[in-house]
């Protein structure tokens, strides 16, 4: 596929927005979008940990699993790629550890911002899917890298619109049985509206 | 690692006892299997593992296909986790349980990959994805590495059909109104079909339906939240 980087960048923000559009990462979406702080720190924990994650899978899959592979492409000729979702998991597992040890130990400030939010992000469902993309799309390293930045600053901007929205919704006086989870998915819903808006934009639809 | 449990995104309590490692509590067969069904169903009451639920419920057909995946995973995965519970280790009991759960992942991403192409290429990488869902890996953690293999079978099986009533309801919802059809049976007169509510076959329109559906649920059981 070689698609422009500037329209996976834009396709990976708005037209297929990962919230809204694939129902990607939707736990922290309900959970932690309530207050405008920890959608800022959940944002950056998922920029952050997605980029990483991309690289190193997008690696393992290229020189470790693909058929004819530079690593094990002498041994194995079928090559691995059974094992995906078995070494994607564990690997994206063991990375966001190996962050969090790392950033406690060289930048405690951000480790602060970040700390609660990297070990939530193992079990997001938005990292391994980005992971998965890549490869589904057959990105190259840069279209990969691009995509998943992309997808974090689209999953960041719907997080902090959401969550100024949702702090209004709290004084709102909402019949009881809409309280909670009912009135954040219909909110959801009209914010999904609004980026149906985006479809077709740069030729991408979703 | 054990994310889901001391968490600020699971905030019920319901939930967290979804989550939580529970001792046996003695109860009887058909209590534990039916808890999951209604009262504590996974996804319409305690809100969990919600993604599958919205994107692969486009209409009735995908979403049987979906649950009948969940199942699958769900119930291999609580009996080879209640078989190996005295083998395995406490400190790294969570990557054995994603590695349990990854393979029996990866046989049914396959086999439906192999016998149902059309289906498979509709739910994506929502097969895959499976090994992430909370439900599977919260009774993995929560049920089955402290109980027998007769109750975790049972408590899968629970889950399951939950899991697939609440999903299989969102679809025949969905695709009723967005095609007028159910399970591709052509149930709506002719003249619905030709006008029916493209909408509900988008995503908002799947978060519209689930939106409705819990405070209809909230009003039937007289719940908050």
């Amino acid at each position: 596929m070689s698609q422009g980087l500037l329209a996976i960048l834009f396709g990976a923000i708005f037209v297929n927005n990962i919230l809204l559009m694939r129902f990607l990462g939707l736990c922290p979406f309900f959970g932690v979008s309530t207050r405008f702080s920890t959608a800022i720190g959940m944002s950056s924990a998922v920029l952050f940990v997605m980029t990483f994650a991309t690289w190193i899978t997008w690696g393992i899959y290229q020189l470790v699993l693909v058929p004819g592979s530079v690593l094990l492409g002498g041994i194995l000729p079928q090559g691995l790629v059974f094992l995906r979702t078995v070494s994607f998991i564990l690997v994206i597992a063991a990375l966001v550890q190996l962050v969090e040890m790392f950033l406690k130990k060289t930048v405690p400030v951000l480790y602060s911002a970040l700390g609660i939010y990297l070990p939530l992000i193992t079990t997001n469902c938005a990292i391994l899917g980005v992971a998965f993309l890549v490869i589904d799309n057959k990105f190259g390293f840069l279209q990969g890298t691009i995509f998943a930045i992309g997808t974090a600053f689209g999953f960041g901007l719907v997080m902090i619109l959401f969550a100024a929205l949702r702090e209004r919704l709290e004084l709102a006086p909402i019949s009881k049985s809409f309280r909670g989870y009912p009135i954040a998915f219909i909110a959801a819903a009209l914010v999904s509206i609004a980026f149906l808006g985006f479809t077709n934009m740069f030729g991408i639809s979703p | 690692m054990s994310a889901d449990v001391d968490n600020p995104e699971v905030t019920s309590e319901e939930a967290k006892e979804f989550l939580l490692p529970q001792k046996p509590k003695g109860e009887s067969g058909w209590k534990i299997f039916s808890k999951g069904i209604i009262l504590e169903n996974p996804v319409l009451i305690l809100m969990l593992g919600l993604c599958p639920v919205l994107a692969t419920s486009t209409t009735a057909r995908d979403a049987a296909g979906m649950s009948a995946a969940v199942l699958f995973v769900l119930l291999m995965s609580n009996i080879v986790v209640s078989l190996f519970r005295k083998i395995i280790p406490n400190e790294v009991r969570i990557p054995v349980f994603i590695v349990i759960i990854a393979t029996f992942v990866t046989i049914a991403d396959y086999t439906m990959q192999a016998y149902q192409p059309g289906l498979y290429k509709v739910l994506g990488i929502f097969v895959p994805l499976i090994v992430v869902n909370c439900i599977v890996l919260g009774r993995a953690e929560g049920f089955a590495y402290h109980n027998g293999v007769w109750p975790s079978i049972l408590d899968a099986l629970g889950k399951a059909i939950g899991f697939a009533l609440a999903i299989v309801i969102m679809g025949s919802i969905r695709e009723i109104l967005s095609k007028g059809t159910w399970f591709t049976l052509k149930i709506a007169p002719e003249a619905f079909q030709k006008n029916a509510v493209l909408f509900f076959g988008l995503p908002p329109g799947a978060f519209l339906v689930i939106g409705l559906l819990k405070a209809g649920i909230n009003k039937i059981f007289k719940r908050e939240g």
